[in-house]
């Protein structure tokens, strides 16, 4: 009886140290996301339902839905959008390829080939901001690189950054240059949690490095293909630094009296309207419906690619 | 006969990708050997003809480049300290007690992985004026800590989980508190998940841009991704100088990653899950 009194007064204060530590050691990691994540999003919100230059002095005007009632008709934000899902698709159909074959042949290779896999690598280390600026001197007209391969083929100077039409194809080369070494290290990751004994198996059976390849790594790497879909899908629709850096969102140019930016995307164009032209209400608009595109899309995509089940 | 022709043709477009890499690289490096006019007169990819160092001399002592590099320091010093330090303490109570309300709290830290920081901008920019610390380093520490801290409880929590439990059963027995557990064993074997952590975030906030635009205005204050990018205001015409600035700024990182090459990309595969 004494014992089992003294066992369960043990066990209720071993429950209030365990619930203390836990809710003193939590503290600060809360502290850091509500103040700087949750509360945030909330107040962005709030700021998307007001009309306001950003001046504390001057309160913000509350005007309701009309910030989103011209977002849905501000033809300058939807080619932005779509600008945004160029970027999407040429990401996944570019870098996620040769990623895989890059990660494939330096799989199968092993030590040898280590000093590419290094090489390979470097374009991701780089900040944006510095593969921007180094490329916006490679595609100078003038002085580039560009200008001296063109030359080779007895070409003159092609202007890549400053012409509407090529703008953004030029800037999806370069994201593509940046972000296909992380594809070739995520598949990497991926093929090296194949186990080794299936390649031998398969090896011992018969099969050539390429049949391994198409029927057995293929459809087992089937989860992490969908995974890198998905990363590659949300990072393409918030990108921000590189193109800013790069072409500013233009070269402008006009349709009917509307100026587009050919390279514009839905984070340029926030930032425009909330830090160049100070409409921060309008600017919250914008963001919030970057929160809500890119949380529909995602959640979407992972329902369609997720329905057939994560079986490889 | 097939096979070595597959083979060799292989092996020309490994080398053919390595140069699509390497040849910006070769370029940067190279312009900020060179002496500006001699930019001019030899060809683009033309070796410098003595390589000259002055474009370094000038940017590391002339200019604004290593105050950037001080603030840079400084930021990501105390950020990343700061991170380690919080999603530490959070994972542990994560990974080893079961109470009340444990799994809601995970789920809502790691909620913070998914907010894209857009949607975060304007408020965080309008609390800094409010509270005074806009255009200081302080201004850029919440941020980075709060959207660093998420990935960093997922992987920590997932590593805590991986430490046997008799450990802290033996130390218990010993009299040890959960609070003297966590310090004197839980954290010391945390520590190869942690240099993991502090490589991967370390390179993202070193390279972090779009904050530090927002949150910063004086030169004596902003980063390094920013002061590059200021540097091609100042200096559009001299390519030797800005290429010099470049590599000086990737240095580090590419350092990193030579030092912490496995390490390095564990972070980052783990830091990809998050999805």
């Amino acid at each position: 009886m004494v014992l089992q009194a003294s066992s369960s007064r043990l066990n209720k204060a071993r429950k209030r140290e365990v619930m203390l530590t836990a809710a003193v050691f939590l503290l600060p990691a809360l502290f850091f996301i509500v103040v700087f994540i949750l509360y945030p999003v909330v107040h962005s919100f709030e700021l998307s339902l007001t009309s306001w230059s950003g001046f504390s002095k001057v309160a913000p005007e509350y005007v309701g839905f009309a910030n989103w009632k011209i977002l849905l008709s501000d033809s300058v934000f939807w080619h932005s959008f779509g600008n945004n899902l160029k970027i999407v698709v040429l990401s996944i159909l570019i870098q996620l390829p040769i990623g895989m074959a890059l990660g494939f042949v330096l799989d199968l290779g092993g030590k040898k080939l280590r000093p590419l896999k290094i090489a390979y690598f470097l374009p991701y280390l780089m900040a944006s901001v510095a593969i921007g600026l180094l490329f916006r001197y490679a595609f100078d007209p003038y002085f580039g690189i560009v200008k001296v391969m063109m030359s080779w083929f007895g070409k003159g100077a092609v202007d890549l950054l400053g012409h509407p039409a090529r703008a953004m194809y030029a800037v999806i080369g370069v994201i593509c240059w940046q972000y296909i070494p992380f594809y070739m290290v995520y598949f990497m990751a991926g093929l090296s949690g194949i186990n080794t004994d299936i390649y031998e198996a398969a090896i011992i059976d018969g099969a050539t490095k390429s049949n391994y390849f198409w029927r057995i790594a293929l459809p087992l790497l089937k989860p992490t293909i969908k995974h890198a879909c998905v990363l590659s899908l949300v990072g393409s629709l918030k990108y921000f630094d590189l193109i800013y850096v790069m072409t500013g969102g233009g070269p402008v140019y006009s349709v009917n009296g509307v100026h587009y930016g050919a390279t514009e995307l839905m984070a340029t164009y926030m930032y425009k309207n909330a830090f160049v032209t100070n409409q921060m209400g309008y600017g919250s608009t914008i963001a919030m419906s970057m929160f809500v595109i890119i949380t529909f899309i995602s959640a979407s995509t992972l329902f369609l690619i997720n329905r057939g089940g994560d079986r490889p | 006969m097939k096979k070595i022709t597959l083979r060799v043709l292989i092996g020309i477009l490994l080398l053919f990708w390595a140069m699509i890499t390497v040849t910006p690289f070769f370029y940067m490096i190279m312009t900020s050997l060179k002496q500006q006019k001699e930019l001019f007169t030899s060809g683009m990819f033309a070796l410098p003809k003595s390589f000259y160092l002055g474009n370094y001399v000038d940017v590391l002592t002339k200019g604004t480049f290593p105050c950037y590099v001080g603030n840079s320091l400084f930021v990501v010093g105390i950020s990343l300290f700061l991170t380690l330090a919080t999603s530490a303490f959070a994972a542990y109570p994560l990974s080893r007690f079961v109470f009340r309300g444990s799994k809601a709290l995970y789920v809502l830290i790691l909620a913070g992985m998914a907010i894209p920081l857009h949607a975060t901008l304007i408020p965080v920019f309008l609390m800094s004026k409010n509270i005074g610390i806009y255009d200081t380093h302080w201004a850029l520490v919440g941020p980075y800590v709060a959207f660093n801290v998420p990935m960093s409880v997922f992987i920590l929590t997932g590593f805590m989980k991986g430490i046997p439990t008799e450990l802290e059963e033996a130390a218990e027995i010993d009299g040890c508190g959960k609070i003297r557990t966590f310090f004197n064993v839980i954290l010391p074997l945390s520590v190869p998940g942690m240099a993991t952590l502090a490589i991967y975030n370390s390179v993202m906030m070193w390279n972090e841009f779009i904050f530090a635009l927002v949150l910063t205005q004086s030169v004596n204050i902003r980063t390094l991704p920013l002061s590059i990018w200021e540097y091609q205001g100042q200096y559009s015409a001299n390519q030797t100088m800005i290429m010099t600035a470049l590599t000086l700024s990737s240095l580090p990182m590419i350092l990193a990653f030579v030092i912490g090459q496995e390490r390095l990309i564990k972070g980052m595969m783990a830091g990809a899950v998050k999805g």
